[in-house]
């Protein structure tokens, strides 16, 4: 397979903090490929500096093959899409999508073919100020943007933040397209439940990589069971749940508690019991597969140690 | 490709400026009610002063001094007053700025004695304009004096002649069209290029440019080409302005004035985007360019205060501020019509700065995040 990111030690700092501590991993050909962690895990600086934006302290990449002090090689390939931006609020939307396309020195008409299928959407409002855009057309008209000049590999650091959940979808769904025509796509996102939409992701917090697999794979291995509770007095239950033996952790899901505990076959029982002696009414108590935010918890938890 | 792209980024600059229609007319509307505030209302000029007469003389000289006083374009008279009663009620009434007072026989003590008695009471709640206003009127007491004066034998009397070189009516306009040049040019050149390129910063689409072909100089330049149009547009609409409306003379080569302009504008301009690279957002740089900028811009340039009046720790911080060198170029050239010889030091200085200014500016601006 064919590797278009390798990241090999990357670590940068910004005076005590550290942002990104001994970061490597590949991503290859055509994959989508994301980053899943809190606000502050250090995804935005990864991605800066492997768009030479920023420079990183030590370690090294290539991406599509140049290394990252081959600072002009490698930013005529990426497309970029940064995390706070947000367009020319004054320009319409065709001077946004052909501004973008000259300074890249390009035309729309070159590249119209790549960005077509998105831009049929925004065409009824070419005309349009990008300021006056809905939150989901402006990120459309920003993955244009920085797919106007053909780029090899798209970096696009927290694409959905603030769009509603529909178009975050839809989002996800163009991001699906882009891949199948070969485009290799990093990505990252705050949001646990869009790591099934990627290929492999990478879990990173506090600058580490905690594990790198594809979705699938990482909850598959998680290595307890996980159970859903509810009960008509949340607040109660919080309390109650705590006396169950066994339990490793528990987090608050939604309407639900998740809790882990070790691998056996009458934990549901326990809780039942639990749960019925402390007067619970309405209760429900399920064995569910663990997700990617209960991989996380897991893993955070163990790092610290 | 090259010259496309950048073509490219120009155009959006100037789209940016036309479109923030707010602004503009900001831009241009302030220095046109600059110039007819500073023209037309605020001036320490006398014209149609409103005086009161109290006449207890009734006689030749009283009425002739009166006439002459009135005659001039200086003085217009409110109310005969009839009594010294009546003058405190003159002034009460707020339109009366003086009062001129004939005391009793007031000729026949002027031929008899060789002494006569005026009195002017001027309305002191605004001494300065009271110190003119008696100023003027004692101007013409006094050639009339010289009149009377003339058949007689006169003693030797030593005239001192006072005559005010460049602006012989010593017209406030002459003095603040530099000034209020200055300020917009400032304004403009450094305040709306700084905000603009921090405005870049703030929404992200900086960074998205960083990893463009674009080279940091292209997006300077880019920055700094449509302001250089705008701010060298609205000083020739001021110009234009002052020259037309007010008569402000440019005694000087023109073409000497608008070299300096530019230099200047230049000057202003780089100093524009070496705080937008140090501001990280708009409100940073438009306080900077306030603060940093404008307020020593204004005080300290001898735009309001001479800065030979300062105290001199005050006199050397203004050698720094560039607005200061413009201004006395700009007075040297408009109202003396001094040339090339006399302001080369004011320009050198000048270019000097700005060479310090792009060259820190360009070294701080990169195509990079720190």
């Amino acid at each position: 397979m064919n590797e278009r990111v390798i990241a090999t030690n990357i670590t940068k700092s910004f005076r005590s903090t550290n942002a990104l501590d001994d970061v490597s991993f590949t991503v290859n050909e055509g994959e989508l490929f994301g980053f899943i962690g809190p606000d502050g895990a250090g995804k935005s600086t990864l991605f800066r500096i492997l768009t030479t934006v920023m420079n990183a302290d030590s370690g090294d990449a290539l991406v599509d093959g140049f290394h990252l002090k081959d600072e002009i090689a490698i930013r005529s390939r990426v497309g970029y899409m940064p995390g706070k931006f947000s367009l020319y609020p004054d320009l319409s939307v065709q001077e946004n999508l052909e501004f973008f396309a000259k300074v890249f020195g390009t035309t729309v008409q070159e590249n119209y073919s790549i960005i077509k299928e998105i831009y049929v959407q925004l065409e009824p409002f070419k005309d349009r100020r990008a300021g006056k855009l809905s939150g989901g057309m402006k990120q459309k008209l920003a993955l244009c943007c920085a797919l106007i000049h053909k780029p090899r590999v798209l970096f696009l650091d927290e694409p959905t933040t603030g769009v509603d959940p529909v178009s975050r979808v839809e989002f996800w769904e163009m991001l699906g397209r882009l891949k199948q025509s070969g485009l290799t796509i990093l990505v990252s996102t705050p949001y646990m439940d869009e790591a099934s939409r990627c290929d492999r992701v990478a879990l990173i917090q506090k600058g580490k990589i905690l594990d790198i697999d594809p979705p699938g794979v990482i909850t598959k291995k998680f290595p307890l069971d996980v159970i859903a509770v509810k009960s008509d007095n949340m607040q109660k239950l919080r309390k109650d749940i705590l006396k169950v033996e066994d339990a490793e952790s528990v987090y608050g899901f939604g309407e639900f508690l998740h809790i882990t505990m070790k691998k056996e076959n009458s934990s549901i029982e326990k809780i039942e019991s639990l749960l019925k002696q402390q007067g619970h009414q309405h209760t429900e108590v399920k064995l569910i597969e663990a997700g990617i935010e209960d991989c996380f918890m897991h893993l955070m938890e163990h790092n610290k140690n | 490709m090259n010259r496309r792209r950048f073509f490219g980024f120009l155009q959006k600059e100037f789209r940016h400026i036309f479109r923030d229609r707010r602004t503009m007319l900001i831009l241009f509307g302030m220095p046109i009610v600059q110039i007819l505030l500073f023209g037309f209302a605020i001036t320490n000029e006398i014209k149609n002063v409103n005086v009161a007469v109290l006449d207890m003389a009734h006689d030749d000289v009283s009425r002739d001094i009166t006439n002459r006083i009135l005659s001039s374009e200086y003085f217009h008279l409110y109310q005969n007053l009839n009594s010294e009663k009546e003058i405190e009620t003159a002034f009460k009434s707020g339109k009366v700025k003086e009062v001129i007072v004939f005391e009793n026989n007031l000729a026949k003590n002027i031929y008899a004695k060789n002494l006569g008695n005026i009195q002017l009471i001027g309305d002191a709640t605004d001494p300065n304009t009271a110190n003119t206003i008696v100023a003027y009127t004692r101007a013409i007491l006094l050639n009339y004096q010289q009149e009377l004066n003339k058949g007689s034998k006169p003693p030797a009397i030593i005239q001192t002649e006072v005559r005010m070189w460049f602006n012989e009516e010593l017209k406030g306009v002459y003095l603040f069209v530099p000034g209020v040049m200055t300020i917009i040019m400032m304004l403009v050149s450094a305040m709306m290029t700084s905000i603009s390129l921090a405005r870049e910063k703030e929404t992200g689409t900086l960074e998205a440019l960083m990893v463009s072909p674009l080279k940091s100089w292209q997006v300077i330049l880019g920055k700094v080409i449509p302001y250089l149009v705008l701010s060298f547009s609205i000083t020739l609409v001021t110009l234009a302005l002052s020259m037309f409306v007010f008569h402000v003379p440019i005694r000087g080569n023109i073409f000497l004035l608008l070299g300096e302009v530019l230099l200047f504008v230049i000057t202003a301009l780089s100093f524009g985007i070496l705080i937008s690279s140090i501001a990280p957002n708009q409100m940073a740089a438009m306080l900077i360019s306030m603060m940093g900028l404008m307020l020593p811009t204004i005080i300290l340039s001898g735009y309001i205060f001479p800065i030979d009046n300062m105290p001199v720790p005050l006199q050397v911080i203004s050698n720094i501020i560039p607005a200061r060198w413009f201004i006395s170029m700009l007075r040297d050239i408009m109202l003396k019509g001094a040339g090339w010889s006399v302001v080369w030091k004011d320009t050198c200085v000048l270019a000097f700065m700005a060479v310090v200014f792009l060259f820190l500016a360009s070294r701080r601006f990169k195509m990079k995040l720190r």
